[in-house]
């Protein structure tokens, strides 16, 4: 009998050691997103701003490590904690919390284990900050958008983090995010909607006599590379954010994830290509990337009750969605050069809605009165939070490099040194 | 001794190449270029957006020849980069006070 009760204690801890390996490579995957950005963002912007771009993405990436190490894990998940926030910060973050030991997962108390929690949220901060770079791109002073990072990675997304998945007021009202539509890429939108709004468009992108001029990206092997990483980096971001695989029921739950994710990006990149096609007259490749973040997006709030059909349909939606998008922010005069408002605002929204059509518990309505909420809720917090932040930074330090500065391109300013040097010398 | 300087269609620039070798020059300049002539430009749309592109990408090709030579060169070029259609290019022929090759310091006909 002792043998049978030391079998099944082994049994459990491999299953807590499979649950916190499963957890940790999905957050690997979702820290290669930040590749993914990185490539999309050069890959859109012109030569001349390459390297700043490239600065900054790497940068935020650290940036959103060490701040949500230090204050946002612990604003944003305060039951972890013994005494709440307060007395967590007074450890500094994660740095004072313990490990379960085996008593604790074999009694079923805990499955996997506390840091690999902290090291996939992580990287969904990362994320996050990762929309705002893009929106921003080619004219903002590189240590105000660091200075940025800081405050939106520390304060401003554990907040409304902790109002979801935190088991504040938006869970217990029975809002429903299942990977971030919301919680990861409204909020980023709206930062980054917040900033551009502060910082104008780039010199040139809308002419005086109302023309809207296109400003193509220099590398389009990069973004179409980024896209894909984006793409495999998904998996990891929504299978992952099913939390665990070691049961079958899980495991197929993990499955139709991945499943889901798949096809809600085809479905996005198929039907943005071809509004593209028949709206444009030719087939827009920056356009059937973003349809496949798009897609990406829109299943990503709920992933998990689709069929693989109805999925698709989502994704397709989303696509359709961020064609219009992207034409209507530059007819406003919003100048996004990657298109990060419409794939991450725009059709969040239109993620978080969608659950309603598939996880209502039968009240349709009362659902989606309910992803209203949320949707109002993280939007209104997170875009006047940044408002005030990019405001303060735009009367002290200042936002936007200058003129001359710009048309240089940020590399030579902001960085001293270009993506691509032509005619150097050793001397 | 003439310069022989033509701007042509990109993808005739190997039939000129063979054409004016055919003839026996020996040396031959390109350069990618971009400009407008007659054929002016054409507007494209990127995520929606028109543009247009105002500056045409053409070669452009030089060539010091013989003053014997240079008639025959200047009807190969013509003739092999000529299609017919709008924006075929230019030749423009003018004349070169002196040559030097630079190894050997010859100068004149013998340097070309």
């Amino acid at each position: 009998m002792d043998d049978l009760t030391t079998v099944a204690g082994q049994v459990t801890e491999l299953a807590y050691a499979l649950d916190t390996f499963y957890f940790l490579v999905c957050g690997a995957l979702v820290m290669w997103m930040a590749a993914g950005f990185t490539m999309l963002e050069a890959g859109l912007v012109r030569a001349k701003n390459t390297a700043e771009i490239l600065t900054k993405n790497v940068g935020l990436y650290a940036i959103a490590c060490i701040m949500y190490m230090l204050v946002g894990y612990s604003i944003m998940y305060p039951g972890d904690f013994e005494g709440g926030v307060f007395q967590s910060l007074a450890n500094i973050g994660v740095l004072g919390s313990d490990d379960n030991d085996a008593a604790a997962a074999i009694a079923g108390d805990a499955y996997y284990s506390n840091l690999s929690d902290f090291f996939f949220q992580v990287v969904f901060v990362a994320t996050a900050m990762s929309i705002v770079s893009g929106a921003v791109a080619e004219r903002m002073k590189l240590w105000s958008f660091f200075a940025f990072a800081v405050v939106l990675t520390g304060f401003i997304y554990p907040v409304q983090g902790f109002w979801k998945w935190g088991g504040g007021f938006l869970n217990e009202m029975g809002f429903l995010d299942f990977a971030g539509s919301g919680v990861v890429h409204l909020c980023g939108a709206a930062a980054a909607l917040a900033g551009v709004l502060l910082l104008g468009a780039r010199k040139g992108k809308y002419g005086s006599k109302g023309q809207i001029n296109a400003i193509p990206g220099c590398n389009l092997p990069l973004a179409a590379l980024g896209t894909l990483i984006l793409w495999l980096g998904w998996f990891g971001f929504n299978g992952g954010s099913e939390l665990k695989v070691s049961d079958v029921g899980e495991a197929n739950a993990v499955a139709l994830v991945f499943v889901n994710t798949n096809m809600a990006a085809a479905g996005g990149l198929v039907f943005a290509l071809l509004l593209s096609r028949f709206w444009f007259g030719k087939a827009d490749l920056t356009m059937a990337l973003n349809g496949a973040l798009a897609g990406l997006v829109a299943i990503t709030a709920e992933p998990l009750t689709p069929t693989p059909l109805v999925a698709t349909m989502i994704g397709a939606i989303g696509g359709l969605l961020v064609v219009g998008s992207i034409v209507a922010l530059d007819k406003l005069k919003i100048d996004d050069p990657v298109g990060a408002i419409s794939v991450h605002g725009v059709v969040g929204i239109w993620g978080l809605l969608a659950v309603s059509f598939t996880n209502n518990g039968g009240n349709f309505w009362g659902q989606l009165g309910t992803q209203v909420i949320g949707m109002i809720t993280i939007f209104a917090w997170v875009f006047i939070a940044s408002f005030i932040v990019w405001y303060l930074l735009k009367k002290t330090v200042g936002i936007r490099v200058s003129e001359e500065e710009e048309y240089e391109g940020v590399d030579i300013s902001e960085c001293g040194l270009e993506a691509y040097p032509e005619f150097t010398s050793a001397e | 001794m003439k310069m022989i300087t033509a701007i042509i269609k990109p993808f005739k620039l190997d039939d000129v190449r063979q054409a004016v070798a055919d003839i026996g020059i020996q040396g031959i300049t390109v350069t990618e270029v971009k400009g407008f002539g007659r054929q002016r430009g054409h507007t494209e749309l990127y995520r929606g957006a028109e543009y247009v592109v105002d500056f045409l990408p053409k070669a452009k090709i030089e060539l010091a020849v013989d003053d014997a030579v240079a008639d025959q060169v200047v009807e190969a070029i013509a003739n092999t980069a000529r299609t017919g259609k709008i924006g075929d290019g230019k030749i423009f022929v003018s004349e070169i006070s002196e040559a030097i090759r630079i190894r050997t310091g010859e100068t004149g006909a013998e340097a070309v």
